[in-house]
């Protein structure tokens, strides 16, 4: 949960601090997108969304059926092509 | 060929080609038999981990539970889905950085404790035999419909082959019939639903499907139809749900978190080579699993519609075959109350519990039931859920092979899921409990033995939960989920990004989660079923979003207990420094 992250303790050592504070910037930017298609646009703020529509999908309704899960997708593979760059940047990458 | 011949055919020669995968990949080490020995491409550990996921409860229940829940079906959708997400970004990297076996290893080690350990094995244990039962269900459904067997012999040919490859290839056999059972399965799947898309709407693929119009001339999309033809009947629109937003929103949460913490879902990240690769992994196992969840949603909405519009105000005389097919397995039923001699469909139940019938037909050949009439409503019909995907094909008169298709494919996602769970139980009583607990001297061979044989003794425990299956199997399945959710997550979150946690904390958070989360869900589903409603309900959330309630509990006790006691060992500080950077991830081993 991305709220969490404030628990973190500060890295101490160099690279590998700054590698880890990077990700961490990165994985609370993506968690809150992952929050705001689900549980934003598919659940709290549907009632509202529902008015506009995309074909013959209410779009609140379209969030939560198909659009939700289109976005986890490109959320996973920008997480990872991002990451790698990050690794290689610091000299971590595996 | 007739469609039974076709249906023998189709599901024997998957059933040969599994096996022949089980030979040629049989596992020889421990660290084959647990993790494959950790060199699985990610494109193909993707593949295994979405054959693994999508159970029967996926590809058989879930679109019909989505078609008569419209809108709130949505819960499950995102939910595990959503999952994913949370296992790539937070989880499974650093768990192959880690380096071990299983999930109870992670947390016995970050966690310094036997006691950690043994708290989560127990978790793990109870999360896996709740799913398992209901993937022997889901066999016996299969087996009893389209091989004209009885559920018992089905249930037994099904462990005979789960048994074949689960204990003989552990997870490298596991894992490449998985491959095999993903393809055939999304095969199964997309195939019905592209003709149905094209009977209907035109447009072959099913997601856009769904949101066109309707092939009829009426000029109407799919889903305002589908509204309309639903208020008719008396029922709420189908793009509107009947459950509170909070209820919808906990759910959801918690089969999302509860999906990150599955652990036959974890596991399977342990077996890629690299911690970058468990992230692309997940990526991908993600978008195996999107296509057929991207899917459901149009399946559903069709397959309520086709029910409809073949069903309501048809005399039973002019019934369709599946119909009658469906009412002989009895899960499907009709009660007259009108005595007009056609079968229509309302909202509300047309008797009271499930069906029990009696010798005898009525005047027009129906089934007789000796169930209590329910006279308050309209309705005539009784439809068991799980057949809607299962029935889809006939509903939409598809040709023989299609029926024999989702026939194999449903057995595929059946079997693979209780082949990946089985396998999580063994390790877990071989690899946690005897080596890491109670025999720590036990050699390779030995460990490998005992897991052969945890394997089997598990099958035959699934195998008697699915002929017999206890009443409370489906009560409770949300405990899988609302378990994982408030038990295992938290700790092994924790566990990677909070240093500070120690096994005092971790220990007790477990605990609350655990035990609040368990006790709600025994409470209204068990003890007292008829409490089991919205007004009894906390902050009203139902006993399926609980765990989410558990999850928070977890978190704040583990906090203030670790606030309270000694800080880790300095030698954990490390571990956690080490899990979190890339470099260096060896093969998975035993340390």
């Amino acid at each position: 949960m991305s709220d969490d992250e404030s628990k973190v303790a500060p890295a101490d050592n160099g690279a590998a601090g700054a590698y880890w504070r990077e990700n961490i910037r990165l994985l609370v930017l993506l968690m809150a997108i992952w929050f705001l298609v689900s549980f934003g646009a598919g659940i709290l703020f549907r009632p509202f969304l529902d008015q506009f529509h995309i074909g013959g999908f209410p779009l609140g309704f379209w969030f939560a059926q198909q659009g939700s899960i289109y976005v986890f997708m490109a959320l996973v593979f920008f997480y990872t092509w991002k990451m790698k760059r990050i690794e290689r940047k610091y000299d971590l990458d595996d | 060929m007739s469609t039974q011949a076709l249906i023998y055919l189709f599901v024997g020669l998957s059933f040969a080609l599994y096996i022949g995968i089980a030979i040629w990949t049989r596992a020889g080490s421990t660290k084959e038999f647990y993790v494959a020995g950790g060199g699985v491409h990610p494109i193909a550990n993707g593949m295994a981990t979405a054959a693994d996921w999508m159970s029967a409860a996926s590809f058989i229940s879930m679109a019909g539970l989505i078609a008569f829940m419209g809108y709130d079906g949505s819960v499950y959708l995102m939910g595990w889905t959503g999952g994913y997400v949370m296992l790539a970004l937070l989880l499974a990297p650093y768990l192959r950085k880690f380096g071990q076996f299983t999930v109870p290893d992670f947390i016995g080690t970050r966690y310094y404790s036997k006691v950690a350990r043994t708290v989560a094995v127990i978790c793990l244990i109870f999360i896996s035999f709740t799913y398992i039962a209901g993937q022997m269900r889901g066999v016996g459904i299969v087996f009893s419909r389209f091989l004209d067997v009885d559920i018992e012999l089905g249930v037994i040919i099904g462990m005979c082959i789960v048994f074949f490859y689960a204990v003989l290839g552990g997870m490298k056999g596991i894992t490449y019939t998985q491959v095999a059972q993903y393809c055939v399965l999304i095969f199964a799947y997309m195939v019905p639903a592209i003709f149905i898309s094209i009977l209907i709407t035109g447009n072959p693929v099913p997601q856009l499907g769904l949101g066109s119009m309707v092939n009829d001339g009426s000029g109407m999309y799919v889903l305002q139809k589908l509204d309309q033809s639903l208020q008719l009947m008396g029922f709420g629109p189908y793009t509107d749900g009947s459950k509170s937003m909070i209820d919808v929103f906990c759910i959801t949460a918690a089969l999302m978190v509860g999906t990150a913490g599955l652990p036959h879902v974890i596991v399977r990240f342990f077996t890629v080579p690299k911690a970058s690769d468990a992230r692309k992994s997940a990526g991908w196992a993600l978008v195996f699993i999107a296509l057929l969840y991207t899917t459901a949603p149009a399946v559903a909405a069709f397959a309520r519609l086709n029910f409809n519009s073949e069903v309501n105000n048809t005399s039973y005389e002019q019934a369709p075959g599946w119909f009658k097919n469906w009412e002989k397995n009895g899960l499907i039923a009709w009660v007259d109350k009108n005595a007009d001699g056609k079968m229509e469909i309302e909202k509300g139940d047309p008797f009271k519990g499930a069906p029990e019938f009696a010798d005898g037909t009525g005047p027009n050949g129906q089934r007789l039931l000796t169930n209590e009439i329910d006279s308050e409503n309209g309705n005539e019909v009784y439809v068991d859920k799980d057949i809607m995907v299962l029935a889809n094909p006939e509903i939409a008169k598809l040709p023989g092979w299609v029926i024999a298709l989702v026939a194999a494919g449903g057995l595929a996602a059946a079997l693979s899921t209780a082949a990946g769970l089985l396998l999580v139980i063994s390790t877990a009583v071989a690899h946690d409990l005897l080596k890491k607990t109670f025999k720590p001297d036990i050699s390779e061979k030995g460990e490998l033995l005992a897991a052969r044989v945890a394997a089997t003794a598990a099958i035959v425990v699934a195998g008697v939960l699915g002929i017999y299956p206890p009443g409370w199997v489906a009560q409770v399945v949300a405990f899988a989920f609302g378990l994982a959710a408030a038990s295992l997550f938290p700790a092994i979150f924790m566990g990677i990004f909070t240093k500070g946690m120690n096994k005092e904390g971790a220990i007790a958070g477990m605990l609350t989660g655990l035990v609040f989360t368990f006790s709600y869900i025994a409470y209204f589903k068990l003890m007292n079923p008829d409490a089991n409603v919205a007004e009894n309900w906390l902050l009203g959330i139902s006993p399926e979003g609980i765990g989410v309630i558990g999850m928070v509990l977890n978190f704040a006790v583990a906090l203030v207990v670790a606030k309270m006691t000694a800080p880790p060992p300095a030698e954990i500080d490390a571990l956690v420094e080490s899990i979190r950077v890339p470099r260096g991830a060896g093969d998975a081993h035993a340390h």
